[in-house]
């Protein structure tokens, strides 16, 4: 079982709506974000190209958040999702350093914290809360494994690509281009 | 209103701390205690409610956590507006209920007008004194020399009140400052307005033709989710903008034309389609009236005449209008939303109506749907008293094709002048913060000061609270019922709006504050009712449904009374116009001496060394209703200035750099803003999004963040035929100080 | 013209819009640590080629501060954990892959054995100090009966301590600047010749002093060289590590670097200390000083600009 993500620039309009459902249904505290959106222009008027992503922890295969915690409290579950451990966290940084996509952060209460695939959520067959609430359902979620999953049909028949495949961490995160 | 709650911050680290003290939770969930947080799939409890972020009014569901405090809001999924997924702003509503910054008791004015010096009073004396004030200002000047301007739900109670009261003056600014011209226009043409929610059948369309609509950015949700699914369907999208807007992006044709000339180009599409022979012709010979004058009219308006007004190349025109006709009659040229522009709007809107008539759009699958409404029942009452004069008097002769009342023209004809035969004495606003929505403030400054009552109904301080004389505070929707929403869809539907908390501090619903300003008025017969609860039963019963009912699911959808949503091939169609046809030449128009047909008129460009000042929305905000929302800060906290790279390399303006505004009459911006340098913006414009800049040191998060564009609105263009006011005729220049404060005389 | 940016308005703490995670406790500790790695290097290698009496400076004065030095290094890195109540977690697992983790059971056995260094040549300031307990007294004879095995243990875990920070840098690939496997031996360098200079320091023969300055010149020359390298690999790298590089060639950290670290912290103190192998008079502790300053200003300037160089946004 492998979760992961597609998200399709050619429909995302970069309204944040995913930030703003996150950070409400995990409580995440204000002024931190577990996910947010990049935008990106090229070109010079009029000729100009814009790509918008809806970006968040990429739950890589091969996480270098996981390898560098000195206590095991960033571990991979089943389904190939990261998360962190509260209580063997110890605030050291050292995820937070490693990781390329600056996807984590230092939770107030002392933990590290980032995107959990809404872990709560998907146990009971839910759609994580960005993928439940986006308007413009360009996000898709599902297991890999599972040809007949959101995210494995839409994988299939799309040009995708991932954020710095050279960094060698495999993320699981697709964008549809 | 006995439970009062003490009331804590929602960052969350307080829920964690009690969701771990409770034992019933913990039972539950001991798998997350280590995770330390009150994450339950679904809530324990949730209310059905529509939302009041924006006027689309999505209906959804308001969660709470195990505490029962309000925890987050999602979308229903039987409602058409939203389809179960709530835009950022409706999803960050919880911020609006947790705003520690909202009016928490009536105030009563104690020093001059915009000094912002208020005493607390209790709501029976605050009551007393708005009903003695109307009723002296009534037996003086008459009370149809009261106004109500309202954007907010809360304005059926108040309307209701105001025409017992007698007088029928009741405005939304969304009228002549937003959408006014496209109504008009498109009643002119087809018998009927646009409506809200637009009619387009955007996620059947083979094409979508947006003419400065920025849909993704202005997030009308269920406009961008239809967006999506044509998106997903292949269809194509032809973008007019001076902007590359984030549509523009997704475009398959981006024409960056020249601000302030669409006109030209429509005309020019027009041309192609009638001289090419790429119109519906069978549609047009059997549906509508003026083609010959149409034909004439536009004979030399070719491609090639418009390239030199818009910039857009001739091949690009026409092939754009081959787009459009392949797609025919599943095509939209979308009417927009915000069209005050230039003055010509509703010439502009008509060229637009035109356009979908010749594609044959209007009535078919993919363009212009026939929606319906639930009719719901008034409560039993009186009959109005009979109302002698309107706003109208105060313009003879003036917008007879205005169906609406203008906020401005209300505005307008508060100012005392020798000519003006209703002055308007007493404004109750509600739910519109005037200073930021009219332009021209100085205008509506001299307005309120002329005013002999001001009341304010609003659930945050905005600026227009700072000029009232008794400021009301009304509680936020996710703490109220409401009247039953019945918006036009192509289904109808109807939902209701629910308290999914008591009102926090001494804040009070609309409907109660109606009631109660009734009772003090003598006009009590006409809120008879005992509680909310018991007339929105009646309402609902009479329409086959009940309270209960509507408690459980939210969104009650019925069956259309006729299958009418689309035209039937070959059926005979009676248009509510003159003709009875739709009319491509404009016999009301006509009548009233303007053109019946669209005629390019050149607009003021920017002096040397300034910029057209282009204004727009942001997803993630409404508005300035939402400039204190803390969730929607996080995502956006103040607005930026787009500059064109050659003009920042001119004036060597820096990304980042903290500009003032200063515009073609010598206003400067009261605040600094930020400089984001892009390719995005046209060298002859600024953008910056509206809403921002609050100088209301009450409003804790937004006071100084970013510029307002609204009062660097000072040039207003006036639209003579139904007196919309355009408002992108202004042009600003760099400045970068502030502007240096004059010694009052 | 290309702009990249976040438009959802993140701004984390410590995150954005540069990473700035560890402050001062970190490079504080990578010194202190460095410095114990050297002291106890020198200590331990001294002692097993059986010159302990030669080289009193460096077997018997210097390890003083190893405790000390180890002590405010564990001090400074507890206060910048920000989740404290659960550092004892680290002690509850090995985690091969993780160099923080090495790191902490290499600190875990050489802190007390520094203390045990330290106890053991106690009557150097107290002369006449008797442990009391037979216990103690039991356990000084055998420590001191087995001091070339303890020697070795001690050589190995120094060289690991003054190893591993680099290497825990170098294996954050998320952080150009330090992806660099030059950093590790960088790194133990720059410790050792700190030890040797507080060696310098502490010495009172002039014997010591000057093979002690012969062994610093080297380690200068040799963190030269590291040095050069690490640049001339940025600059061959990709555009990551060219950006990284630029840090420093120009950037914001330009003057800091080259003044603080290579001027005054090696440049200078091996020209002094060259000039003193020539018989020229030079005290001692001027070369050795600018030494430990280069040392902790490297440490410094590494660890805050490595943060700031960045892959995204």
């Amino acid at each position: 079982m492998r979760y992961a993500m597609a998200v399709d620039t050619k429909k995302c309009v970069g309204c944040s709506d995913c930030v703003v459902a996150c950070q409400i249904e995990n409580n995440v505290p204000h002024g931190y974000a577990r996910e947010w959106v990049v935008e990106l222009v090229d070109g010079s008027y009029p000729n100009l190209e814009l790509e918008i992503r809806s970006e968040r922890c990429n739950h890589c295969e091969n996480a270098p958040c996981v390898r560098c915690c000195p206590t095991g409290a960033s571990h991979i579950v089943e389904g190939g999702i990261v998360l962190v451990e509260h209580n063997k966290c110890i605030g050291c940084g050292a995820c937070i350093a490693s990781c390329p996509y600056d996807a984590r952060y230092s939770h107030p209460k002392g933990y590290v914290d980032k995107c959990t695939f809404c872990e709560h959520r998907i146990k009971d067959g839910e759609s994580p809360a960005c993928v439940a609430v986006c308007p413009t359902k360009c996000l898709y979620f599902g297991d890999l494994d599972d040809p007949r999953s959101d995210v494995s049909r839409v994988i299939k028949n799309r040009k995708y690509k991932t954020l710095i495949p050279e960094a060698g961490t495999r993320p699981q995160i697709f964008f549809l281009t | 209103m006995a439970n009062r709650r003490e009331f804590i911050k929602i960052a969350g680290l307080g829920l964690g701390g009690l969701a771990l003290s409770n034992p019933a939770m913990r039972a539950l969930t001991n798998t997350f205690l280590e995770q330390d947080s009150n994450l339950l799939t679904g809530g324990l409890a949730r209310t059905p409610t529509y939302c009041e972020i924006c006027f689309w009014k999505c209906a959804g569901w308001v969660s709470k956590d195990s505490d029962g405090k309000i925890w987050k809001i999602t979308g229903n999924d039987e409602d058409q507006h939203s389809n179960g997924r709530f835009c950022p702003r409706g999803t960050g509503g919880v911020g609006m209920y947790y705003d520690e910054d909202r009016l928490k008791t009536p105030l009563i004015r104690t020093e001059e007008r915009g000094k912002q010096v208020f005493r607390e009073a209790s709501w029976d004396e605050a009551l007393d004194y708005i009903a003695d004030k109307m009723k002296s200002i009534g037996e003086e000047y008459g009370r149809e020399c009261t106004a109500l301007l309202t954007h907010g739900s809360g304005g059926k109670y108040l309307g209701t009140l105001l025409k017992a009261y007698g007088s029928n003056s009741i405005a939304a600014p969304s009228y002549a400052q937003c959408r006014g011209p496209r109504e008009v226009a498109f009643h002119m043409t087809f018998g009927e307005g646009v409506q809200s929610p637009e009619r387009t059948d955007i996620r059947d369309t083979s094409c979508l033709v947006l003419i400065g609509s920025h849909i993704g950015e202005n997030m009308h949700n269920g406009q961008v989710q239809e967006l999506s699914d044509a998106i997903d369907k292949g269809a194509s999208v032809i973008t007019v903008d001076p902007r590359y807007s984030t549509v523009a992006s997704k475009s398959k044709y981006w024409l960056p034309i020249k601000p302030a000339t669409d006109l030209a180009l429509l005309l020019a599409w027009i041309h192609v389609l009638i001289y090419e022979g790429w119109y519906d012709k069978e549609y047009v010979e059997k549906y509508t009236y003026g083609f010959e004058y149409l034909k004439t009219h536009v004979k030399n308006m070719t491609p090639e005449w418009a390239y030199g007004i818009t910039t857009i190349e001739p091949d690009i025109i026409r092939r754009s209008a081959r787009e459009m006709a392949e797609a025919s009659p599943s095509v939209i040229v979308h009417p927009g939303r915000h069209v005050t522009w230039y003055g010509d709007d509703t010439q502009r809107e008509r060229a637009i109506a035109i356009l979908n008539a010749l594609l044959g759009s209007w009535g078919r699958r993919g363009g212009f749907y026939m929606p319906e409404s639930v009719e719901i029942p008034d409560w039993p009452h009186p009959p109005y008293p009979e109302i002698k004069r309107s706003w109208k008097d105060a313009f003879p002769d003036q917008f007879n094709l205005a169906y609406e009342t203008l906020a401005s023209g209300i505005c307008d004809a508060t100012i005392p002048t020798i000519s003006k035969a209703c002055n308007f004495k007493t404004w109750i606003v509600n739910g519109t913060n005037l200073l930021k929505t009219i332009p021209d403030q100085s205008k509506v400054i001299e307005a309120i000061n002329a005013l002999e009552l001001l009341v304010v109904i609003d659930t945050m301080p905005m600026e227009i609270t700072g000029w009232a004389d008794v400021v009301l505070p009304e509680c936020t929707y996710l703490e109220r019922y409401d009247s039953i929403r019945n918006s036009p869809h192509r289904k109808p539907a109807i939902a209701i709006r629910m308290p999914a908390s008591e009102p926090l501090y001494d804040s009070k619903p609309a409907y109660w504050i109606a009631k109660e300003l009734s009772k003090k008025l003598g006009l009590e017969d006409y809120f008879s009712w005992g509680s909310i609860e018991e007339m929105l039963d009646w309402q609902l019963k009479q329409v086959g449904s009940s309270l209960e009912e509507m408690k459980r699911i939210g969104v009650k959808t019925f069956d259309r009374s006729y299958p009418d949503l689309y035209f039937r091939d070959g059926e005979n169609i009676e248009f509510f116009t003159n003709t009875g046809k739709i009319e491509l030449y404009s016999t009301a128009l006509a009548s009233e001496g303007f053109d019946p047909m669209p005629v390019y008129t050149p607009h003021p460009e920017p002096p040397e060394g300034f910029y057209r000042l282009i204004y727009g929305r942001a997803p993630s905000h409404t508005f300035s209703r939402t400039s204190n929302n803390v969730n929607l800060l996080d995502i956006m906290e103040e607005n930026v200035v787009w500059v064109n790279p050659r003009i920042a390399s001119l004036w060597l303006l820096k990304n980042g750099q903290e500009v003032y505004l200063e515009n073609q009459d010598g206003i400067r911006s009261t605040f600094p803003v930020k400089v984001r340098v892009t390719e995005r913006i046209r060298w002859d414009s600024v953008y910056i999004v509206h809403g921002f800049g609050h100088d209301n040191k009450k409003l804790s998060r937004a006071y100084g963040k970013g510029a307002s564009d609204a009062e660097l609105i000072t040039n207003v263009m006036m639209d003579p035929i139904m007196g919309g006011t355009g408002m992108r005729g202004n042009f600003v220049t760099f400045k970068f100080e502030p502007a240096k404060k004059e010694v009052a005389s | 013209m290309r702009e990249e940016l976040i438009v959802s308005g993140r701004m984390n703490p410590n995150i954005d819009p540069a990473l700035h995670i560890w402050h001062w406790q970190i490079p504080l500790y990578l010194f202190l640590g460095g410095l114990a790695a050297g002291i106890l290097f020198f200590a331990a290698l001294y002692t097993i080629l059986g010159k302990g009496e030669k080289f009193k400076g460096a077997v018997q004065y210097a390890p003083f501060i190893a405790p000390v030095a180890l002590v405010l290094g564990l001090l400074a890195l507890f206060l910048d954990l920000k989740h404290q109540a659960y550092f004892w977690r680290l002690y509850t697992t090995i985690r091969l892959q993780s160099p923080m983790s090495w790191g902490a059971w290499v600190l875990m056995a050489i802190t007390p054995l520094s203390f045990i260094w330290a106890a053991l040549n106690i009557r150097v300031i107290f002369p006449n100090w008797d442990w009391k307990f037979k216990w103690l007294k039991d356990f000084e004879a055998f420590c001191r009966k087995n001091i070339i095995p303890i020697s070795w243990l001690i050589l190995v875990l120094s060289v690991i301590l003054g190893i591993y920070t680099g290497i825990l840098f170098s294996a954050f690939n998320a952080r150009p600047l330090w992806n660099t496997s030059i950093l590790g031996p960088l790194f133990l360098t720059s410790g050792l010749s700190t030890g040797a200079a507080m060696i310098i320091i502490f010495s009172k023969s002039h014997e010591e002093r000057i093979l002690f300055s012969k062994i610093d010149l080297v380690l200068i020359i040799v963190e030269l060289f590291f040095i050069t390298h690490m640049f001339m690999g940025f600059l061959a790298s990709t555009q990551v590590q060219i950006d990284a590089a630029s840090l420093f060639l120009g950037g914001p950290y330009t003057a800091q670097f080259w003044v603080f670290v290579v001027l005054l912290g090696l440049l200078i103190p091996a020209f002094l200390e060259a000039l003193e192998l020539v018989k020229f008079k030079i005290p001692a502790l001027v070369p050795a000083t600018l030494v430990l300053f280069g040392g902790i200003m490297l440490r410094f300037i590494i660890a805050n600009a490595g943060q700031v160089s960045r892959w995204l946004y």
